[in-house]
Formats: structure tokens, sequence, C-alpha cells
């Protein structure tokens, strides 16, 4: 028993370190890659099929191709045509650009589903498209995508893991060399499952906390 | 007073609205004074609601042309290169939904500001008192902080009514405003629209509310199939009506009263 608290001890500033990394890089595509997802959404939903097409041949693309592929596209493929990205760079434009198609979609469907009637009413105290879109619809929009966006981020914190496979330090990647060293395979990969666990568990009491906070106008005061 | 000598607030001319091939509104005129409560009442699907949103643009009209104060807007022409035209029109045309539409997110206090803040780019605190004014002035001062979900049907659209009013517009336009309301609700919210028309604005009511209309309305019209079929004097219109259409309407609505 003591060997293993030993040894968690000891690797326990590896794992740290992975961890910093798989927070930073799920971070990093949380933000670039919602906002890619508003840009993906608008132009989905505009008239013009010159802008609505890209968005959706994008959207096909990410959510019919596996991440590990995106992945090995942009850092073993893309130096064939001279663009040699490091690691983490490679990681985070493929994680960003997976995570861009999934929220483009949610939040099209979320744009969607706000009742026409709110843009009129927007529309009718002379709003512009614009201002409508961002003072009426969005607000509401959002509240709808909230725990599809979650999900997202979910999974998004998880699929990190993936980035191992592109020498990304992150989590797993230090979880598989340690054990590699030491054999303590079990307790390693139960030392990261539990990282990940804990850092969803944060994400998932964030999101409740925000949906709470959006759905305030519902409850009776 | 000759009418003719007042100001014309509305002035439509030749307006045509078809849905595909449904023609909904043929060829309507209508103009309407400073000061005037113009009532239009008719069987549903008469168009009447329809030509009370082209005349803020929230229905795009095939044909026609519209004046509402200082801004007219050519429906013969593409509307697309008339957008600031609409909006500036719509900021002088108050609107008042049958279902309220008031912003869910939002509360009472900020649906009012909403308007003349970010479209008129008011001072936020200038606009909040003007804002308590019109509460006050609907009898909601005491829910300026409510969110609309917390509010009755009536409440939601007396709100709905001083939202429009804060955007200081030179004509109101309501469209049904107590078909959504229970029964019980509704006298609240035709005694504050009562209070708006003996202030001498300028109102287009679209209602069933035969007995208001009479009461309230300076001049009523009787639309059918797309058309106006009869403009009078409430009182003319409600105890001497012209024509058949119209005396049938009436009578039908009568017998249900």
């Amino acid at each position: 028993m003591d060997v293993i608290v030993d040894l968690i001890l000891k690797s326990a500033p590896f794992l740290m370190k992975g961890a910093a990394f798989t927070i930073g890089l799920s971070a990093g595509s949380m933000i670039l890659g919602l906002s890619l997802g508003f840009l993906i959404a608008f132009m989905h939903l505009s008239p013009t099929r010159l802008i609505r097409w890209p968005a959706m041949f994008f959207i096909s693309f990410i959510r019919g191709t596996p991440l590990i592929v995106q992945l090995f596209l942009i850092y073993y493929g893309l130096p064939e045509f001279g663009i040699r990205l490091d690691p983490i760079p490679a990681a985070l434009l493929g994680l960003s650009l997976n995570v861009g198609g999934y929220t483009g979609e949610i939040l099209r469907g979320a744009i969607q589903s706000v009742d026409k009637s709110h843009w009129e009413a927007a529309y009718s105290i002379g709003m512009t498209p614009a201002q409508a879109m961002r003072r009426s619809i969005l607000p509401q929009a959002i509240r709808v995508a909230l725990p599809a966006l979650g999900n997202t981020f979910l999974s998004l914190i998880k699929d990190t893991a993936i980035a191992a496979t592109i020498q990304v330090p992150e989590l797993f990647r230090q979880a598989q060399l340690i054990s590699a060293r030491t054999y303590e395979v079990f307790a390693m990969y139960l030392s990261a499952a539990a990282i990940y666990w804990i850092l969803c568990i944060i994400l998932s009491r964030l999101q409740s906390k925000m949906e709470q906070r959006s759905n305030r106008h519902l409850r009776a005061n | 007073m000759d009418s003719n000598n007042k100001e014309t607030m509305i002035a439509v001319k030749g307006l045509k609205k078809s849905f595909d091939n449904n023609h909904v509104l043929s060829d309507i005129d209508l103009n309407v004074h400073k000061g005037e409560v113009l009532a239009i009442i008719g069987p549903s699907g008469s168009g009447k609601t329809t030509l009370l949103r082209c005349l803020n643009f929230l229905e795009a009209p095939n044909d026609g042309n519209i004046r509402i104060a200082n801004t007219t807007v050519d429906a013969s022409q593409d509307l697309k290169k008339q957008k600031k035209a609409i909006r500036a029109l719509r900021k002088s045309a108050g609107f008042v939904f049958q279902n309220f539409n008031l912003f869910p997110h939002r509360t009472v206090l900020e649906n009012i500001t909403e308007g003349p803040v970010i479209v008129k780019g008011e001072e936020p605190a200038s606009a909040e008192k003007k804002a308590r004014k019109l509460l006050k002035k609907v009898g909601l001062a005491n829910k300026e902080d409510a969110y609309p979900s917390a509010l009755s049907g009536g409440q939601q659209q007396r709100v709905a009514i001083a939202r429009a009013l804060a955007m200081e517009p030179d004509v109101i336009l309501f469209d049904e405003p107590t078909s959504a309301l229970d029964p019980e609700l509704v006298g609240e919210v035709l005694g504050v629209m009562k209070e708006l028309a003996s202030e001498e604005r300028t109102m287009v009511i679209v209602t069933h509310e035969m007995a208001f209309a009479r009461d309230v309305a300076d001049r009523v019209i009787f639309m059918a199939d797309g058309q106006i079929v009869e403009e009078a004097s409430a009182d003319e219109l409600f105890s001497a009506p012209k024509r058949e259409r119209t005396k049938k309407f009436l009578k039908k609505i009568l017998e249900k009263q």
C-alpha cells in the first residue's frame, strides 16, 4: 500500500503538469470553438447560398469524421503541404474546429427555436436585425442551447485525451508515460480518470449555475 | 371642423397583399387623422390584422404606398432598399400585439427602456425615469422588477402598451389587444386604452370588442374579404349600417353577446 501511495505522490507533479495541459487545451478550444460555432451558426442561417453552403459542408465534415482522423490530418497530413504545426497548436486547432462544428449546429437550432414573435416585438420598436438578434433572440437562444453546449464541452474535456496521439503531453499522455516506466498501470490510469472526472464535475456545476441564472426570469417572483 | 383640414397621420394608398395566390388585401385606401381613434372590425379572415401588420411592415405588402407621420414607404419599390425608412416608420408607429410579445428575459422596466435606450440612444437613467412614469400610468408602478412570466395577461398587455408609449410614437396600432385575455382581465386593458384615446392620441384598433369600439372610436371600418366594406362614425356604423354585409355581421355578433 505504502508503495502505491509513494508512487502516486511521486507521479503527482507529472500528472498535474498533464492536467494543466488538459485544462488549457479544453479552455482554449472551448473559447475558440464556441466563437467559431457562432460564426458557423450565423453563416448557416444566411439566406445567401454562397455563405450557407460552406457552413453546411463544414458541419457535415466535422460531424461525419472521427476526431482522431481530423487531428491526424492536421498534425501528420498538413506538413505534406508545408504547414508544420507543433503538437499543442495542432491539437488546439483540431479540437476548436471540432467544437465549432458541433456548437455551430447547436446554436443554429437554438436560434431557430426562438419564436418569430420575438423578432416582431424587436422590429416593432424599430430595431435592426442585428439589434434584434443581439438583444432579443440570442439571450433566449443561449438559454435553450446551454444543456447541449454543456454536453459538448464535457465531451471536449475527455476528447483532449486523443491529443496524446499527436504527442501533446496532456494528462492521459503523462499517465501512459508513468505507467510504462513503473508498470503501475491500474493506479496511473485510475488517477488520470479521477482527474478527468473532477474536471467534468466542476464543469457540470458551472453549467447548472448558468442554467439557473438563465432561467431566473421563469421563476415566479 | 372639416376632417380634411386636420393633419393626416396615416395615409394608405392602393395597399395590396396576397399570400401565394390568395388575395388578403385588395387595394386598400385609408386615412387616419391626428388624434383620431379608428376601430377596424370584421369577421376573422377579413384581412384586418394583415392590414394592421402591413402598416408597420411586419407583413410586407405587395403594392401600395404607406405614410405614417413624416415617413413614406412605397411598397411598389424594392422594400430591401427602404429598410431605413421602414425602421423610421416603425419608430413612429407603436404596435401592441395580441399575445403581448414582451421580452421574456427582461424585467418589466427593461422591457420599456429597451427601445428608448437601444434604438433611440437615450440615456438609461432618463429612460428609466420615463418608464416609471409610464408604469404608473398603466397602473403597474409596483411591478418594475418583475419578469413577464410572473404577470397576468392583462398586466403583460399593459406593460406592452407602456413599451409602445415609451418610443413616443405618433400613432399606436393595436392588434386585437384583448383577444388573448381571460374575460375578467379585458376591462383593465380597455381602461388604459380608453385613457389614451382621451389624450387625443392617434390610434388604430383591430378589435372584437364592439361595445368598446362604439364607445371609444371616432370612426369604424368594417372589413370583409380583404376590402373595406363600410366606413362611418362609430354611432352610424353600429346603429344604422348601410351595407348588407355589415348588417349581417353585426347581427351575428350581437346575437352572440
